[in-house]
């Protein structure tokens, strides 16, 4: 359970960084209770807002007493609104939500898989895999290379980092999970942290599952709260029980192992989901 | 590694300093009642909107508001329907959840014990697929204790099927309200929660007083659709939704209105898209002796305390020392 709070945050920077936006927000209120994966939710438009609900990003970097900071990009009417502002602004927040990256209790091999700005929470769990005596490995993924983030960041932190490009633009022509395999026996990774696209985290809970290393999976899923009363963000999800439940990605996520997401039957309610309709629909 | 955890995972209340209430509306009196149910506070949740309120006790002392409405509880464990379950609309939202939640014994367990414990006066809310699971739901509920009120959710379209959409009918409607009185025999209250969507909303009202409700919750969502073009199809996996937010506030606004003025005894507990305490002010105004705070809480969990405490500030400079005179001012006396 997060230990989350609302508080106006004044931002201190807001930078182009690649393609996207990097925002560092005043948060000592929070900063300290930010673990890799959780994220923040910010509200859009100003005081009598027409856009009601928050947008939600993971948190890329805490800094102890001080601050919080978000990579992002502008591309609904929200995040727009919020590229927009400038240093100074104060913005109200909730942070931190969501359950985190469980980190692993042994030093074991890791290897952290994102595509495009799904990079964003990768850096700070690299650095605490490594306090803990993990070897780290990192993948990074984006269609072009404008769209990478955290290239050089991850190069002084990782053991390896390898980056693909859809368009070969920079490092290897192809996709994360073409390189996934390579990485993983390298350091005979037993974890696999992921952030990025559902069907880029699909592919990675499935490689990561045939060579035997628990994956741990970020999902991005339309939200509406982010605070777990509202039953918008649910993906179908296998419990311990066995059971397949509608379970909310804001509380119970961002991150889930991967082998107990029903990646096929996102967007669906698979008929032996807990409380399924038994005939004609809900 | 961890696993994952227990999906309905608890949350503990977190101790709150105590609220520092705003000088201008302290010596306001800002309790109510709905019928025999003594309101500490204005402000309550709507159902839908927060869940069983565990999740609000991160953001302000549950215990201080007027009521939890609780997410409508149905006899059986329910998935709700596929997602996309929400669109953003302008000052509004539309969802298809579909009443997801975990049964009525579950509800009771985890729920309903937990609200009991903290000293949360709570309003459930309950739905049923027909008349007799109604029925049943109130008959399971009749003699648990810390139940402060029943709302009768006849009015979620959500639903596969329009003719569940009880409160469209005035026939259904009593049919519902009768079976549950039937079975209610406990002193609480029973409010129905109506629609909007309806040619004539106080025919409704009536028909669910004659069937013997104490009171009614005033207004459910708005059927609505929103097509997303790049898929040429309907955005969300219900198809339709229920429009909620400041968008509709005018319409329930009007709809308490309209039922204050042709029943002017019965309570009602006003909502859809209060956002602010002026806001609320007009539902008092209009007739409503309470009012739930729904979809403003997904952006701003902290808004039914907010707002209560701006409720007070906007009667206070109006001349107003106790909310009740306010109920139903708007109406030509």
């Amino acid at each position: 359970m997060s230990n989350a709070k609302q508080i106006k945050s004044r931002i201190i920077s807001i930078e182009p960084s690649g393609s996207y936006l990097h925002l560092v927000l005043e948060a000592p209120e929070v900063a300290n209770y930010v673990e890799p994966g959780h994220f923040v939710a910010i509200a859009v438009g100003g005081v009598g807002s027409g856009m009601l609900l928050r947008r939600a990003f993971s948190i890329h970097r805490a800094t102890a007493d001080k601050s919080i900071e978000v990579i992002f990009a502008a591309h609904g009417q929200g995040t727009q609104w919020l590229a927009e502002q400038k240093a100074g602004t104060q913005l109200d927040i909730i942070a931190p939500l969501g359950k985190p990256f469980a980190l692993p209790r042994q030093p074991v091999g890791c290897v952290l898989v994102a595509g495009g700005y799904g990079a964003a929470p990768m850096m700070m769990l690299a650095q605490q895999l490594k306090q803990l005596g993990c070897s780290v490995e990192v993948v990074l993924g984006a269609a072009t290379e404008d769209k990478l983030f955290g290239v050089l960041e991850s190069k002084a932190i990782a053991d390896v980092v390898t980056v693909t490009t859809d368009d070969g633009s920079s490092g290897v022509r192809g996709r994360v999970t073409d390189v996934l395999p390579d990485a993983i026996k390298r350091v005979s990774a037993k974890a696999v942290y992921a952030c990025g696209p559902m069907p880029m985290l699909k592919a990675v809970a499935q490689v990561s599952k045939e060579l035997a290393a628990y994956s741990q999976c970020a999902v991005e899923e339309a939200m509406a709260c982010g605070i777990g009363v509202c039953m918008t963000c649910v993906l179908p999800v296998i419990g311990d029980d066995g059971v397949t439940r509608m379970v909310r990605s804001c509380v119970e996520g961002p991150v889930f192992r991967g082998d107990r997401v029903r990646w096929d039957d996102v967007d669906t309610i698979p008929a032996d989901t807990f409380g399924a309709p038994t005939g004609g629909g809900h | 590694m961890s696993d994952l955890e227990t999906p309905d995972q608890e949350i503990p209340a977190r101790k709150m300093p105590a609220r520092k209430i705003p000088d201008v509306s302290s010596s306001i009196d800002l309790t109510t009642s709905l019928g025999s149910l003594q309101l500490q506070a204005p402000t309550a949740t709507a159902s839908g909107c927060a869940a069983a309120g565990r999740e609000l006790a991160q953001f302000g002392d549950v215990r201080t508001l007027g009521a939890v409405v609780t997410k409508s509880i149905m006899k059986n464990p329910r998935s709700g329907r596929p997602t996309p379950r929400m669109a953003e609309t302008p000052s509004g939202m539309l969802n298809s959840i579909g009443l997801q939640g975990p049964g009525i014994e579950a509800f009771l367990e985890k729920d309903l014990s937990w609200l009991t414990e903290n000293g949360v006066t709570t309003i459930v809310s309950i739905a049923g697929n027909n008349v007799d699971e109604f029925g049943e739901l109130a008959n399971r509920l009749k003699d648990v204790p810390g139940i402060a009120a029943l709302e009768v959710n006849i009015s979620c379209p959500n639903v596969e099927s329009r003719g569940q959409v009880f409160a469209c009918n005035p026939f259904s409607a009593a049919s519902v309200i009768e079976t549950v009185r039937r079975e209610w025999t406990s002193s609480a209250p029973i409010l129905a929660k109506l629609s909007p969507d309806v040619t004539d909303i106080v025919e409704i009202a009536q028909s669910v007083v004659e069937a013997g409700v104490d009171g009614v919750s005033m207004i459910n969502t708005l059927l609505g659709m929103v097509i997303d073009l790049d898929r040429m199809k309907p955005m969300l996996g219900g198809r339709t939704g229920g429009l909620s937010g400041p968008a509709i506030r005018p319409v329930a606004v009007r709809a308490v209105y309209q039922v204050h003025a042709a029943l002017p005894q019965l309570p009602i507990l006003g909502m859809g898209g209060i956002r602010t305490g002026h806001d609320a002010l007009e539902f008092i105004a209009a007739g409503a002796s309470a009012v739930s705070i729904g979809t403003v809480v997904f952006g701003d969990p902290g808004a039914p305390w907010r707002i209560a405490d701006e409720l007070g500030a906007e009667l206070a400079k109006r001349g107003f020392t106790k909310l009740t005179d306010a109920i139903g001012a708007a109406h030509e006396r």
